[in-house]
């Protein structure tokens, strides 16, 4: 098992979040500051596109051959005197981290940013194992002390504003004079960092995701702008690495090549301000580092998607454009999804990880605009992916009946072009006669779902068919 | 055979796949692109024909959806070219119907032929026929959306814009997100009918914004999302096709608008 969701009520938490002002304000934030910086990247480096091609190809390799790398990776983890543990699922994934911090008798946890450990529900698994957790990364901070889940994969709190944080922090923050000025942002940063200082000293493991995970060298590579993961892997006794199995890239090189199409395709940055190598523990002479270095590569579902359909979803290395870029993900935001992983690559990465029966809604809640793909750096097509989960959903009869009921009718016609003339130019003559005066409609029968929101143009009354036919002759019926 | 009727006139012969909407709800765009080709020079046919599959193949149905493309294939193979007032409906059989036939080489290959041979109306008119202006006026602003499949899929952006600017008296404004999804997405509209309503609702937004009293756009589609939102609002804006505005062909009513004038005053 992994953490709840709330898939299965997409269009409740769709409703929500749609009237929701607080959250629309803070969407917008994302439309207009994401996708210009991005551009303006991309647009500095002449050979972007060319490097979104390279990146594809480098991902792609790496899944063709996965069990050579992870098996290359594993030796070389295990050369610089670390331990590589597999985890086949969520539930072995937090047996092993918890025997890890028993070991290291740990009573607190500091966490870098990771999706992974948010998919595998780590923190409540912690905790009710009598170890503090403690996020470390800003934003995730913020949504540990209110118990959510992130709604968005690179600024987690991206939907929630400064009053709110400021109300949480004064809630939490209780030990601090409860007069204190916490109205600028920078006031709520530095008092983040104040207290979060404090927990990195005290931590007795810490825990980051990877970016990437480098097999020439058992190299794991982070990216941050805050700092925060370096403190959370240098400072404890013992540093675990909590990655998915497709993180892996064959060399330094090829890494380094992802990481230029990463940042810029993400925050529109060159390069995220800290990018870290971690290559096993410390060793004589080092100034700094972990004694204990342990990497868990967890499977929990991909393992079932390489030669399938869905194998290109594991070239994602989690930039978030995609999300930044949809029309579907700006109206309703990251929670209305009701997993892990919100947007284009959440609609198809959540049915492959928890069932399409649960995650049905993700993959047909989207104008397949092609917005994701057109900015997606490992160039995934997620709306050909969001349409292969249609078809699964139509094959296993999931679809809803009215939609299956209404194709049906619908094709009925068109397999039958006289039939289809015949239908449609009495319904079109009838519509049209009844549209003549107001020219649309505000509401008409089966129509609901567009009438609620816009009108419905009326016809011009006469099907282009009947008359070509009948100017024309043209046809050849 | 369609080489031959093509070189014994010298005329590319074009069949027009018109697409459902334009024949059901607007014939007159329909004849805006027919007029549009015949003044490139190109012989138009529009035969018997239903649609092109795209519901079913974006709802899952691989199955029916073949059935409709075979029966498109079928219809169209003999044309030199096929063209569609339609970047979406060009798009479902330039972009999707090789990839149906995956496991039928026969199939597949008619499919790639008549793919080949398949565009949008503007795209085809500057990037094939190399049309640069066309005979038509339209007095005012007008702002343009692009609309999905056509700009992503078919790569059609400029090619509207050019021929707009050879239009006298008309003069285009961009609007802010004019290459943002209106919301519709075919069934997407009536299914997710909420999260299309706060779509179309930035759209419409941003149409204003611009402040052209004309909207104009490729896909009906997309066309009948905004019209129907404007006027839901209470927006004057005028919303068209391009191509009845390229073929100077606006005497019918606007999209949404009465058909009797004689009545007009009834409207808000």
């Amino acid at each position: 098992m992994t953490v709840h969701t709330t898939s299965p009520q997409f269009k409740q938490n769709a409703a929500r979040a749609l009237h929701d002002p607080q959250l629309q304000k803070a969407l917008n934030n994302v439309k207009q500051g994401f996708i210009d910086k991005r551009q303006a990247a991309a647009d500095k480096l002449p050979e972007f596109e060319a490097l979104r091609d390279s990146a594809r190809d480098i991902k792609n390799h790496t899944l063709e051959h996965l069990d050579l790398y992870l098996e290359a990776y594993e030796q070389k983890v295990k050369a610089s005197g670390g331990h590589v543990h597999f985890a086949r699922n969520a539930d072995e994934a937090r047996e092993i981290i918890l025997s890890i911090c028993r070991e290291a008798g740990a009573r607190t946890v500091t966490k870098g940013k990771s999706m992974i450990s948010e998919e595998i529900g780590i923190n409540h698994y912690l905790e009710a194992n009598g170890i503090k957790p403690v996020e470390t990364d800003l934003g995730e901070y913020i949504i540990q002390l209110r118990n959510e889940l992130p709604s968005h994969i690179i600024a987690p709190a991206v939907h929630l504003n400064a009053t709110q944080v400021e109300q949480d922090f004064r809630r939490v923050h209780t030990h601090l004079d409860a007069k204190r000025d916490l109205s600028e942002p920078v006031q709520l940063l530095t008092e983040a960092r104040a207290v979060l200082r404090e927990r990195f000293l005290a931590a007795d493991v810490g825990i980051t995701g990877a970016n990437f995970l480098v097999a020439e060298t058992g190299t794991s590579i982070i990216v941050t702008n805050e700092g925060n993961g370096d403190l959370t892997q240098i400072l404890p006794r013992t540093h675990i690495v909590l990655a998915s199995i497709e993180k892996l890239v064959p060399t330094l090189e090829d890494a380094s090549q992802l990481l230029r199409v990463l940042a810029r395709s993400a925050t529109g940055q060159e390069m995220s301000v800290y990018t870290t190598f971690s290559t096993g523990p410390r060793r004589s002479g080092d100034a700094d580092g972990p004694e204990n270095y342990h990497v868990v590569l967890i499977d929990n579902g991909r393992s079932a998607m390489l030669g399938t359909s869905f194998e290109e979803m594991l070239r994602c290395i989690r930039c978030g454009a995609c999300m930044n870029h949809c029309p579907v993900y700006h109206a309703v935001g990251g929670h209305a999804y009701g997993w892990v992983y919100p947007g284009p690559m959440g609609a198809v990465l959540t049915p492959s990880l928890i069932g399409v029966d649960k995650a049905g809604h993700l993959p047909n809640a989207s104008t397949f605009c092609g917005r994701c793909e057109s900015v997606c750096p490992v160039r995934i097509p997620l709306p050909k992916l969001m349409r292969h989960w249609r078809e699964r959903e139509f094959e296993r009869h999931l679809t809803p009946a009215s939609v299956r009921s209404g194709l049906s009718l619908w094709s009925f016609f068109a397999k039958r072009p006289a039939l289809y003339r015949l239908a449609t130019r009495a319904a079109m003559a009838t519509l049209g006669f009844a549209g003549r005066r107001r020219g649309r409609f505000s509401w008409l029968p089966l129509a609901k779902g567009w009438t609620k929101h816009r009108d419905f143009p009326a016809p011009q009354g006469e099907t282009f068919q009947a008359r070509w036919q009948r100017e024309r002759k043209g046809g050849t019926a | 055979m369609s080489v031959l009727a093509s070189s014994r006139s010298g005329k590319p012969r074009v069949g027009l796949f018109v697409t459902c909407l334009v024949d059901l709800m607007r014939p007159s765009v329909g004849f805006a692109a027919v007029k549009l080709l015949e003044d490139a020079g190109c012989t138009v046919e529009a035969p018997v024909q239903t649609c092109c599959g795209q519901p079913a193949y974006n709802s899952g149905d691989r199955g029916t959806t073949r059935d409709l493309a075979m029966r498109i294939i079928e219809t169209f193979q003999e044309f030199d070219y096929v063209v569609s007032p339609s970047g979406s409906c060009a798009g479902m059989i330039r972009k999707h119907y090789p990839e149906l036939f995956e496991e039928d080489p026969n199939w597949r290959a008619k499919a790639s032929a008549l793919a080949a041979k398949t565009f949008e109306l503007t795209s085809f008119l500057v990037d094939v026929l190399g049309v640069t202006q066309v005979d038509a006026t339209y007095h005012g602003a007008v702002t343009y959306h692009d609309s999905c499949s056509g700009l992503r899929e078919l790569g059609v952006r400029t090619q509207p814009r050019l021929l707009l600017s050879s239009v006298r008296g008309l003069t285009l404004v961009e609007m802010n997100d004019s290459d943002v999804c209106c919301g519709f997405g075919g069934t997407f509209a009536v299914k997710y009918s909420d999260i299309s309503g706060s779509i179309v609702d930035a759209k419409a937004r941003n149409v204003e914004a611009a402040g052209a009293p004309t909207l104009l756009a490729g896909d009906l589609g997309c066309l009948m999302n905004m019209a129907g939102k404007l006027s839901r609002g209470g927006k004057p804006v005028q919303v068209r096709h391009v191509a009845e505005v390229l073929a100077n062909m606006t005497d019918e009513p606007a999209i949404g608008l009465p058909r009797e004038a004689a009545l007009k005053q009834d409207q808000p």
